[in-house]
Parts: structure tokens; C-alpha cells; sequence
């Protein structure tokens, strides 16, 4: 019997498998919520495309979009499967077993979450691309006529993106691993199964939820990038939105093109759904014990601390190398252009920025969550699934969406006789880029935070609704307490994307308004990689505090339970 | 049948003055096309305790769900200690209804401990009063020195006990408790499932109790519902359940069942094998039946000439139930003492235990008197 | 329980909030600058601005972004936007920004004397500030320049002989596809397809950015790159022994490609005789202040370069079709794409 998580196919499950949420009455008020959040992202993305077909009657499509089509694919593809393995994996590693270094590497792997894509891809080609140090030393080496791989290529988007994108699944995978129980486990490993593929088998099936939330997310990221895609000339179907925008002016046929981006994304959300699958996995009764870590000793202790050296290095520690070395040059070189005064005002605005987005993002996916688990009918469910696609919008669109939705509550205000209006809130502060923030990353919050709600056996709701409990006291009481795990996670998501972020505050910020990464984009749009060093080490600094509030998490749940 | 007319059958229950502690009244529930309950009628006095039991779909979590308030009914109104809390027009929340809940996985706080679990329904109450509560309810669960343990730290059995503890806290005017013992490993449960019944009736508590296991449903219940298709087959006695079975479905559902054809003529009930006993009342027919016989029921003595014979043969330790392939090639079963044993193979005669008043089905539904042709 | 470092982390966030509404963050409180900006252009302005103020006595303010999104952004403000001036690093969005209605037409003698007539709208909507050219980078141990084609070096290389040799910018960059604009212009269509499938033949090497290109061309990567020539002047500030020579294309044919950074006065500007002031003070006395800083081109004639580009010699410039940038930019990232570039 499995003694902590029940796995209950609806086909056989009593009454035919109800769906997840507790009730199917739902609550007016907490269903309207959801909505009402729905409505506002919704909403940017909405006013782009009823601007784009109000303006122009047939889109011009970018030749190749076929090809574009493909790379996206398998773009997506590659850097799924590389995550999935890198990210899935490692976190098999730090789960079951002790070895050297684990304590340390169970959270600094982490770390590659906080260093830019952007950042790292330049990083990385400046370094093997054909004029860098290495392909330069093989070449002294072995002659110029040497073969060497042409890294400016989709493998090398592949390997980049999926070392800085693993995180995700690590994080998610982890938090299910350690808050699965270890009874399922032991009971597929003295059914004769070993350990592999008692995880194959047992453990990764019921992490699920949680491997598909990263991937999903994983994905998101992948069809909205556009820096690193560059780098690399990986014609992506998001590169030819801007190619469309930018190098033909023709923005309402970038915005249709920018629609089969958000098919894309449509078709990652239903993959998210078909591969959490139609059972329902949660914690039965208490909280999981968490695996019993087994001891790698010799060898195989240190190969297993070497993997993880390995995805940290690449993905974080060289890189940051890289980046100090430009600095300190740059340093050297300019030592009175070193501390650009205004750096903390930039540091302050990007973390300010970013926790109250965070915060915002936090508080409306517990509450879609809650609703959620209140019951709601399908409109709300759908809704708030709804609420999951601007992740998949490009930063820019989503930044001209807010521009054109406020402009036109703007007039309709000034129709309706307001005095006043809206006047330049959006781009006169910072509430436009706290918007598009909360439009674009709801996703990373809610995802987080469902897949903790999915842990939790509705059962528990309904033990409190019928103890007497409000809705409100649920969400304090039970729920925040319970999907705490999933809120950290999501806070920190939320925390070190929204730092990153580049076209939204480029786009919607007032004057005088700079965070770090528009600072650094500032340099590195002009090719001064050494000047942005520094900025962009910032960003990684910046990055990391959430990480190290992360950190905490990670110590909690693995600290030893009290067992009598 | 009317329940009300079953409720006076119910010992020491039956005042029907005094206000039942839970009325469902033509309660229908539909999932889109499915039918989850259909025309449901239901009424418990206080302190009886019903069993739900049918095949899995067959609407008794739904009839649970619907009193506890996690769905809301098509058409019927349900009352709570005389208090509607759903009909065309209200709807009362779950949280606002007197109704406890105990669930096969316990759902217990992980967070909580075995203390702030319980007191979780009493926040309305002063510290000192929660406190008293608390620990009497505990105590009633014999649990009060676990007090301050997690869940994850009790056994599947001391859960079970504070789940039913956190239900009883805030003094509900119905328990609920959807299979609360499948979890538990087959030892415990018969204990944990004493105790619950025990701390129900000691309590006065009227609780309604969804269960897919027959045993259980006919020794814990008052009264026991068989539900099947979202419909109420029969709600009676265990007794009258398992002796008096409305339909084909309830008598092999509740208990082991087979059934052979038979004839009933000038009161003579006979099939074949042989005369099974005589039908009161059904002087003047001539009808065609099948007739329910129950292992127990059926009884065998070795006999050369007999075409029957023994097909299979499974020890259960007290008792030893027997397989007879009659001539016909329909199988009947028969529970013998421990002692006898017939081999397979064995020819035997094939009779009924006398004294017997079998039920007789024509169609699916059993008849007690003469149908009218 | 723990519910602690979560309160705590709230809590924060709530307290970081209470101290950004009170801190101007908000945008409330600030003084407007008299003259606001928005500029796709980074690189010094600040210095050339503190310049115009101290002149003046008129403050002025930045927003950088990105050409195409400042449009943007531009047009859905409409007449609540607090943008006076809007500038471009490229001629062609200029043009597309003079097509979308958002500048207004300038009455400037001084301006239309100052910018040659190929570098200005003929309306006054738009004024080219500063010049850049995009021109042959080779290294000048793999390459004698006597190797160039100097009637059209662009077409030269699609000569069997550069296989395996050039590097050059991405199919995404408004250099490449500029350039390739103006090929276009200058010679239609089928001749730029032509010269383009002749680099693709030549297994062009395609990189993300022209310092790289310049790297590559210096460590013997590449032999031949084409580049701004401001980025050869940087790197060659950095790194004074740099193994890289530039080479003046098609000098004695239809001339180097130039692209041009610009401005110009927006419509619905509060404050456009201010805003004209800026534009007129960067293209005569401002210009040195607005160019030199990145080593470009002055484009008032009057105006002398800074001593290190002007010793890369003068050249004659291919002439600027800023209709031809706009409109045919579209064609170029299409004939990019036909020709396989990548």
C-alpha cells in the first residue's frame, strides 16, 4: 500500500474521478477574483491584437517562416530535453544521495537561474565562436586549416539556453522529490526494482506535475527569447516577429506573426496539461518524510559532485569568471569610470522593482489557486489557465499592449467627460512596467504555486470547509501553509526573471527611471562588453539574493524530522 | 417503501417527532449527461447511523458530497437538523453547515499538530473552552497523550482516531465519513472500526458512513442505503438488507447470492432441485420466479444418483463453501461446517436448509406477492 | 511554525513598497527636464546634453530604448507624450518615423544648410546628426588590399577567391540589412540577390557583433570583415597593435555605405521651439560634442572629424536614399532570407 501519496486513476477512482478542486459550487467572489486577474493580462495582449487587425488587412509573412517554424521546434525540443536531463537529473542526485559537496551544490545549482541568457550567450561565444581564446589556441595549435564546431549554431543555442534554463526543472523536481514520501519508493525498490528505475519508474512519474511545470515554463522562456537566439543565428519564430517589426517597420504584421507564438504556447500549455495526465496526484495525510539519501562513496562520490561542478561551472561560475576578468579590466584600464554613481539607483530600482512584482505575482497566484481549490466551473479554470499565456509573449508586445490599452482607457475616459484621465500613469511611472511584469510573469508564480496546490489532497479543503473554516481562513490557515514551498519557489522565479527583464522597462519606464539591465543593455547594445561586465555582474548579484532566500527553503526541507 | 415507515423499524430510533437530524428529499445531481443521483430520499434520525454501499459511480459519494456541501444539487432539498441548507433557492457553504467530515486519507493538517488539528473547528470558541474541548474529545479517542505530535508521526489508525476527534470537535449534527477505514491494514481495521462506532453511539453522533465493503455496512449501520445508478435500491435494516433483498442487484451485491429459476404454483415453490418451500399467499398462481439462495441457505448430502456434483471446494477456516454444478450446468454455492469437506467431484443432493423464505425476484425486483397478470 | 521568513519576506516587499511611492521612483515629484528625448542613441549623449545646457541654460532629458519600440511607444502616447525630440541611429527608421505622422516639419535655414540634402527629410521632419560608414575590415597579413575590387568592393567578394575568408553581421542587424538596402537601391533587385548568394558561396561567416568580427579578423579567424568604421576606431583605441586595417569600398565606383544617426522634432511636442533649438545646436556647434565622442562622421561639412577617423583618410560616401532605407528594408531581410544567409 502506498502509504503517503495516493495515486488515484479517475477511470477506476469512485465516482469516476472528479477534478481537483474541492467543490464544484465554487465562490462568487474568489471565482470572480480569477477572472478579474484573467481579464487584466489578458487584456495588453488582447489590445495588440485588435489593434494589428483593426490596422492592416493581410500580414506580411517573413520568407522562411517555414524553416522558423522548425528551428522554434526544435529549439524547444533540444533545450526541453537538455533541461529535462540536466535539470531532472541533478536533482535525482542531491535528493538520493550524500556525497562531497552536496550540501553546497543542492542549492548553488540554482545559481545558473541568475545569470542572463543574454549574458551568457555572449559570454559563451566570445569565448569558443572562431575569434575567441579557445578556437585561437586550437588553431595555433593544430594550424588554422583544424576543424572545429561552429558553436554559432543551434546546438550551441541548445547547450547555452539549457544551462542557463535547467533551474527550473531542478527547482520544481527537487521540491517534489523532497516532499514525496518514501514509501512509494521503498515499495518499488523491495518489489526488486533498482534504484534507477525505482526512480524512473516511481519518482519521476509522480513528480510529474512538477517536471512539466518547468518544462512548460522552460519553453515559455525559449519561444519569447530573442537575445540569445541572436547570438547564436537560430531563426526562431520569435526572431522573425522582430524581423518583421523591426527590420521592415511593419509592426501589425510582427503582432499576427507574434499569434503563432502564442499557438506555440497554447500547444506548450496543453502538453503541460496532457503530461500532468488525467490522474491526480497528491500527498495523502502528512507531509512526505522525504528519501532516504544514500552514501556515494570513492569514485562515484566524486563523479557525482563532478556533474554537478560541471553544470554550475558552465552555466554559472565561468561565466561569472569571464565577466569579472572584463571588469577588472575595465577597471584597470578606466579606473575613475569604475563606480558609476548612480549604480546603486539602478540596483535599488531593478530589486525594488522586482520584489513588488514578485509580491504582486505571489499574492494573485495563491488567490487563482485558492479559487481554484474553492471549486469554479470550468470558465474559471479556463480562466485561469488564461492568465498563464503572457509568459509566451514577448516582453515588447506585451510592453506595446499596455501602451495601447491604457491609451485607449485614456480616451474612452476623456469620451465619458473624466477630467483627467489616466493621463501618463503608465509611462509617467513605474505602475506600467509593474503591470507588464505581473502580465508577463503570473506564469512562473502560478506554476509554482499549482503544482504546490496540486500536492494538496483536496480532502484537506473539504476537512476545513467543514470544520467551519471561511474561505479566507482556508487560504491563511491551510493552503499558504501548505503550498509554501511552491510560494518561495515562485517568489524567487518571479524575483530573479523580473531583474533580468530587458524590453519591458526599456519600453514603459518613466524618465530618469534605469534598472541594472537596462543599464546594461545600454552598453552592450554598442558592444562594450567590457564596460556591461560589471552591470551585468550586478544583475547576476541582484539575482542571487533570491536564490539565497531560496536557500533557506531548500535547508527546511531537508533538515531531519522529529520521529519518535 | 416509505421511509418512515423504516424509520419506526429502526430500535431505539424511531420517535417520529423528534426533528431527523438529516432529511434528503428528492436530491438529483447531474455531471453533464452522467446521473451522479437521481430522486434521492433520505432521512436519519438523531444518533442513527446509516451506511452508504454500492459499486463504485453508484452516487454514494456524491449523496455524501451533496449533504456536506461540496456540490450543489440539481433538484430536492436537503435538511440539517431541521435547517434547509439546500434547495431551488439556498444553498448554504459547507463551513456554515453542521456537518462533520472524516475522510479515507484522514486529511489531516500536516502543519498542525494532533492539538491544533482538533481545535481547527472550535476558533469561535475562548481559549480555555477550546482548550476543555479538545481535550475531551481526545480523550474520548483515547489520544491525549499524542496531543502534541504531527500527523506524519502517528500510525494510520491513531489518524484515523484524530480525524474523527477534529470531526466530532465542533459537535456536529452529522458526521460524515467517506470510507474512513480502507486505508487501514486489514487487522487494525476491524478495531479502528469498533472504536468509531463505539465513540459515534457514545456521543449520540449521527453520522452517515460510505463504505464499499458489505460486511462493514451491515455491522456498522442503523440502517444501511444500497445505492446503485445515482438511485436508492433499498434503504433498511441490515437484516432486512441482507434477508429481505429488494432486487436482484441488492441481494448479490449485500452478501454472496446465486439464483436459480423457479415456479410457483398453488403456493409451491419448486425449481430444480426439488420443492423449496411453500409461498403464503400465492395460492391461486401459476407463475414463473427466481429464487435468491444464499450459500447458508443451501444444503448437501452426498447422493451417488445425484446428477449435481461438487466443482470446487474453498476452505475458510470455520466454514468450508462448496461449488455445485447442478444438471442444468448453474452453479450453487454452499457453506458447510468446518468439518465436512466433500471432494470435488462428489455427486450430492442438492437442497434448502428449512424454515427458509427465500425472496423471489420476477424480473430484477423482488416480489412478496403474486404479481397481478 | 515557519511561516516566519515568509512573513518577513512580505514584509519587506510591503516596507520596499511604503519607501518607492515615497521616493520619486513613482515619477512624482521629478521636475520634468525642458527638453525630453527619446533616443535609440546612447553613446555620449549625455555629454553633448550637459553641453547644450551649459550653453543654454536649457536642461535636457534621455530615454534610450530601441528605434522601433520608441515608435511605439510614441504613437500610443499620442498627444499625452512627453517626448520633444525623437532620434534614430538609422536612417531608415527615421523615414518610417516621418511616415507615421509622429514628427513635425521644422522651418530651419541653419539645419538646412548645415545637413547635406541627402542626409535631411526634404520637409525638415528629420535631420541626419552624425555619419557612420560600414566598410572592409582585413587583416593585413592575410589580405593585400590590391585584392579589393575598388569600383564594387561589396560585389568583389562574392569572388571564388574569398571563400572561406569573410566574416560578416547577422541577417537580423540593421547594418546588414541597410546595407544590403542600399544594394539593392543601386543596383535592383536581382543584381543584390546575385551579390548576396555570392557571400553565402563564399561561406560567409556570420557573427553577433562587429567588436567580434573585428577580434576574428585580428586573431587571423577571418581575413576579411565588414564593419562600422567607429568600432574599428574604438578597438583600435583599446588595443593600439591591432592586426586589422580598414579599407575604403568601392572608391572608384558608387562609394561606401553610410547609414546616419538622426532627429527630429515630435508632433505633439509641448515644447517644439526648444526641442528645434536642440536639433540645430547638434547639428552646427553641437556637432563635434555629439560625434566624437564615438568616432563618427560629423555631417555639417563645416565640421571637422576628430583626429583619428580623419586620418583614416576621407572617402567618398555612397549616396543616402533614406526612402530607399525605409521601403526596401523590408525587401532586404526578404533577400536575406532567399539567399540563405545565415
Amino acid at each position: 500500500m502506498t502509504e503517503s501519496w495516493a495515486l488515484v486513476d479517475p477511470r477506476t477512482a469512485p465516482d469516476g474521478g472528479r477534478p481537483r478542486r474541492a467543490t464544484s459550487t465554487g465562490r462568487a467572489t474568489w471565482s470572480l477574483l480569477v477572472l478579474v486577474i484573467a481579464a487584466l493580462v489578458a487584456t495588453p495582449v488582447v489590445a495588440v491584437v485588435v489593434d494589428a487587425v483593426a490596422a492592416s488587412g493581410s500580414a506580411s509573412l517573413p520568407r522562411g517562416l517555414g524553416g522558423m517554424v522548425v528551428t522554434t521546434l526544435l529549439l524547444m525540443l533540444g533545450v526541453g530535453l537538455g533541461t529535462l536531463v540536466v535539470g531532472a537529473g541533478l536533482a535525482w542526485l542531491v535528493t538520493a544521495y550524500r556525497f562531497p559537496l552536496r550540501d553546497v551544490l543542492v542549492w548553488l545549482l540554482v545559481l545558473p537561474l541568475a545569470m542572463p541568457a543574454y549574458i551568457l550567450g555572449f559570454v559563451f561565444l566570445s569565448t569558443f565562436d572562431i575569434s575567441g581564446p579557445v578556437q585561437g589556441a586550437v588553431r595555433s595549435l593544430f594550424g588554422s586549416d583544424v576543424w572545429t564546431p561552429d558553436v554559432r549554431s543551434l546546438p550551441g543555442a541548445i547547450v547555452v539556453m539549457s544551462l542557463t534554463l535547467y533551474p527550473y526543472v531542478y527547482l520544481l523536481v527537487r521540491a517534489a522529490l523532497a516532499e514525496q514520501g518514501r514509501s512509494t519508493y521503498d515499495a518499488a525498490r523491495t518489489l526488486g526494482a533498482s534504484r534507477a528505475r525505482a526512480f524512473r519508474k516511481v519518482l519521476l512519474p509522480l513528480a510529474r506535475p512538477s517536471i512539466a511545470a518547468g518544462l512548460a515554463l522552460v519553453m515559455m522562456e525559449v519561444l519569447t527569447d530573442f537575445a540569445t537566439v541572436q547570438y547564436f543565428g537560430v531563426k526562431t519564430v520569435s526572431v522573425g516577429v522582430y524581423l518583421v517589426w523591426k527590420g521592415t517597420f511593419d509592426f501589425h504584421s510582427a503582432t499576427q506573426l507574434s499569434g503563432l507564438v502564442l499557438l506555440f504556447a497554447v500547444a506548450v500549455l496543453a502538453g503541460e496539461r496532457l503530461m500532468r495526465g488525467r490522474a491526480r496526484y497528491h500527498q495523502k495525510g502528512g507531509r512526505g518524510q522525504g528519501l532516504e539519501t544514500r552514501s556515494l562513496a570513492g569514485w562515484r562520490g566524486w563523479g557525482a559532485a563532478l556533474l554537478g561542478v560541471l553544470a554550475l561551472g558552465a552555466g554559472f561560475v565561468l561565466p561569472v569568471l569571464r565577466l569579472l576578468a572584463w571588469a577588472v579590466g575595465d577597471a584597470l584600464s578606466d579606473p575613475d569610470g569604475l563606480l558609476d554613481p548612480r549604480s546603486v539607483e539602478y540596483l535599488v530600482n531593478s530589486m525594488v522593482v522586482a520584489s513588488i512584482a514578485a509580491a504582486c505575482c505571489v499574492l494573485l497566484s495563491l488567490g487563482m489557486g485558492h479559487a481554484l481549490r474553492l471549486g469554479g466551473g470550468r470558465v474559471v479554470r479556463s480562466a485561469a489557465q488564461l492568465t498563464t499565456f503572457g509568459y509566451a509573449v514577448p516582453g515588447a508586445v506585451i510592453g506595446i499592449g499596455v501602451l495601447i490599452a491604457f491609451a485607449g482607457l485614456d480616451t474612452a475616459l476623456k469620451n465619458l467627460g473624466v477630467p483627467g484621465g489616466t493621463g501618463l500613469v503608465v509611462t509617467g511611472s513605474v505602475i506600467g512596467i509593474l503591470y507588464a511584469y505581473v502580465v508577463r510573469f503570473l506564469a512562473p508564480a502560478y506554476q509554482a504555486v499549482d503544482a504546490s496546490f496540486a500536492k494538496v489532497s483536496p480532502n484537506m479543503t473539504l476537512s476545513a470547509m467543514s470544520l467551519g473554516a471561511s474561505p479566507r481562513r482556508i487560504l491563511a490557515r491551510v493552503h499558504l501553509p501548505l503550498v509554501r514551498s511552491g510560494v518561495a519557489v515562485a517568489l524567487v522565479l518571479v524575483m530573479i526573471d523580473a531583474v533580468k527583464e530587458l524590453p519591458i522597462v526599456l519600453l514603459l519606464r518613466p524618465f530618469g527611471f534605469t534598472t541594472v539591465s537596462v543599464w546594461v543593455y545600454e552598453l552592450a547594445s554598442e558592444n562594450f562588453w567590457q564596460q556591461a561586465a560589471l552591470p551585468a555582474l550586478l544583475i547576476v548579484a541582484v539575482a542571487v539574493v533570491p536564490v539565497f532566500l531560496l536557500f533557506r527553503q531548500v535547508r527546511v526541507a531537508d533538515a531531519p524530522r522529529r520521529v519518535h | 417503501m416509505g421511509v418512515d415507515d423504516l424509520m419506526t423499524a429502526v430500535p431505539g430510533h424511531g420517535h417520529a417527532h423528534v426533528t431527523p437530524a438529516l432529511v434528503l428529499d428528492g436530491i438529483s445531481k447531474r455531471y453533464g449527461s452522467v446521473v451522479a443521483a437521481e430522486s434521492v430520499d433520505l432521512r436519519a434520525a438523531p444518533g442513527e447511523l446509516i451506511t452508504l454501499i454500492g459499486p463504485s459511480g453508484c452516487g454514494k459519494s456524491t449523496t455524501l458530497r451533496l449533504v456536506a456541501g461540496l456540490e450543489r444539487p440539481d433538484e430536492g432539498t436537503i435538511r440539517i437538523a431541521g435547517e434547509v441548507v439546500a434547495d431551488r433557492r439556498h444553498f448554504q457553504q459547507p463551513e456554515h453547515r453542521r456537518v462533520g467530515l472524516v475522510f479515507q486519507d484522514h486529511a489531516l493538517f500536516p502543519h498542525l499538530t494532533v492539538t491544533q488539528n482538533v481545535a481547527f473547528g472550535l476558533d469561535r470558541l475562548s481559549r480555555s473552552e477550546r482548550q476543555a474541548r479538545v481535550g475531551e474529545v481526545l480523550d474520548l479517542v483515547r489520544l491525549g497523550h499524542l496531543a502534541g505530535r504531527y500527523p506524519h508521526e502517528l500510525s494510520g489508525g491513531e489518524q484515523q482516531r484524530v480525524a474523527l476527534a477534529r470531526a466530532l470537535a465542533p459537535r456536529p449534527a452529522v458526521v460524515l465519513l467517506d470510507e474512513p477505514f480502507s486505508s487501514l491494514d486489514e487487522s487494525l481495521r476491524a478495531q479502528v472500526r469498533a472504536d468509531t462506532v463505539e465513540v459515534l453511539r457514545e456521543t449520540g453522533t449521527t453520522g452517515m458512513l460510505v463504505t464499499h465493503d458489505q460486511t462493514e455496512a451491515l455491522s456498522v449501520g442503523d440502517r444501511v442505503v444500497v445505492m446503485r445508478g445515482g438511485r436508492v435500491e433499498q434503504a433498511d435494516t441490515p437484516e432486512r438488507v441482507f434477508e429481505h433483498p429488494a432486487s436482484r442487484f441488492v441481494a448479490s451485491f449485500m452478501g454472496d447470492a446465486d439464483f436459480l429459476p423457479a415456479h410457483v404454483r398453488d403456493a409451491l415453490l419448486t425449481c430444480e432441485i426439488g420443492v423449496v418451500s411453500t409461498v403464503p399467499g400465492w395460492a391461486n398462481t401459476d407463475c414463473d420466479v427466481d429464487v435468491v439462495l444464499r450459500p447458508h441457505e443451501v444444503a448437501l448430502t452426498i447422493d451417488p444418483a445425484s446428477p449435481a456434483h461438487v466443482v470446487a471446494v474453498e476452505y475458510h477456516g470455520a466454514f468450508v463453501l462448496h461449488t455445485v454444478r447442478l444438471a442444468s450446468g448453474r452453479t450453487l454455492r454452499s457453506w458447510q461446517p468446518h468439518a465436512v469437506r466433500h471432494p470435488v467431484g462428489t455427486a450430492v443432493a442438492v437442497s434448502v436448509v428449512p424454515g427458509i423464505t427465500p425472496t423471489l425476484l420476477v424480473g430484477d425486483d423482488a416480489v412478496t406477492a403474486p404479481p397481478s397478470t | 511554525m515557519r511561516r516566519r521568513p515568509l512573513l518577513a519576506l512580505s514584509g519587506a516587499v510591503a516596507a520596499l513598497a511604503a519607501a518607492l511611492s515615497g521616493c520619486g521612483v513613482l515619477g512624482v515629484g521629478d521636475q520634468p527636464a525642458d527638453i525630453q528625448v527619446y533616443s535609440a542613441r546612447h553613446y555620449d549623449l549625455e555629454e553633448a546634453f550637459k553641453e547644450f545646457t551649459k550653453e543654454t541654460g536649457l536642461t535636457v532629458d534621455f530615454l534610450y530604448g530601441d528605434d522601433a519600440e520608441l515608435l511605439q511607444r510614441l504613437k500610443a502616447e499620442g498627444d499625452g507624450t512627453p517626448a520633444d525630440v525623437y532620434m534614430t541611429v538609422d536612417a531608415g527608421n527615421l523615414w518610417n518615423a516621418a511616415k507615421e505622422g509622429v514628427l513635425a516639419p521644422l522651418d530651419s535655414p541653419q539645419l538646412d544648410t548645415a545637413v547635406p540634402a541627402d542626409l535631411r527629410d526634404p520637409r525638415g521632419r528629420w535631420y541626419g546628426l552624425a555619419l557612420r560608414a560600414r566598410t572592409v575590415a582585413y587583416n593585413p597579413d592575410a589580405v593585400d588590399p590590391s585584392e579589393f575590387d575598388p569600383k564594387d568592393t561589396y560585389a568583389g567578394l562574392t569572388d571564388p577567391k574569398w571563400e572561406g575568408r569573410l566574416c560578416m553581421r547577422d541577417e537580423t542587424e540593421a547594418y546588414t540589412q541597410s546595407l544590403v538596402a542600399s544594394l539593392i537601391d543601386l543596383y535592383g533587385r536581382g543584381k543584390a540577390l546575385e551579390i548576396v548568394k555570392g557571400w553565402v558561396a563564399n561561406d560567409v561567416q556570420v557573427m553577433s557583433n562587429d567588436i567580434l568580427l573585428l577580434e576574428a579578423v585580428d586573431s587571423g579567424a577571418c581575413d576579411v570583415a565588414l564593419v562600422n568604421h567607429y568600432y574599428y576606431a574604438r578597438k583600435l583605441t583599446e588595443q593600439p597593435d591591432l592586426d586589422v586595417k580598414l579599407y575604403w569600398a568601392s572608391q572608384e565606383g558608387a562609394g561606401a555605405h553610410v547609414n546616419i544617426s538622426g532627429a527630429g522634432v515630435v508632433k505633439a511636442s509641448d515644447n517644439p521651439k526648444q526641442a528645434q533649438q536642440l536639433i540645430e545646436w547638434l547639428g552646427t556647434k553641437g556637432q563635434s560634442d555629439f560625434v566624437d565622442g564615438n568616432h563618427e562622421y560629423p555631417v555639417n561639412a563645416e565640421v571637422k572629424p576628430e583626429q583619428m577617423i580623419a586620418d583614416f583618410g576621407t572617402f567618398k560616401r555612397m549616396p543616402l536614399d533614406p526612402e530607399a532605407y525605409g521601403t526596401l528594408n523590408a525587401e532586404a531581410t526578404d533577400l536575406l532570407a532567399e539567399a540563405g544567409y545565415k
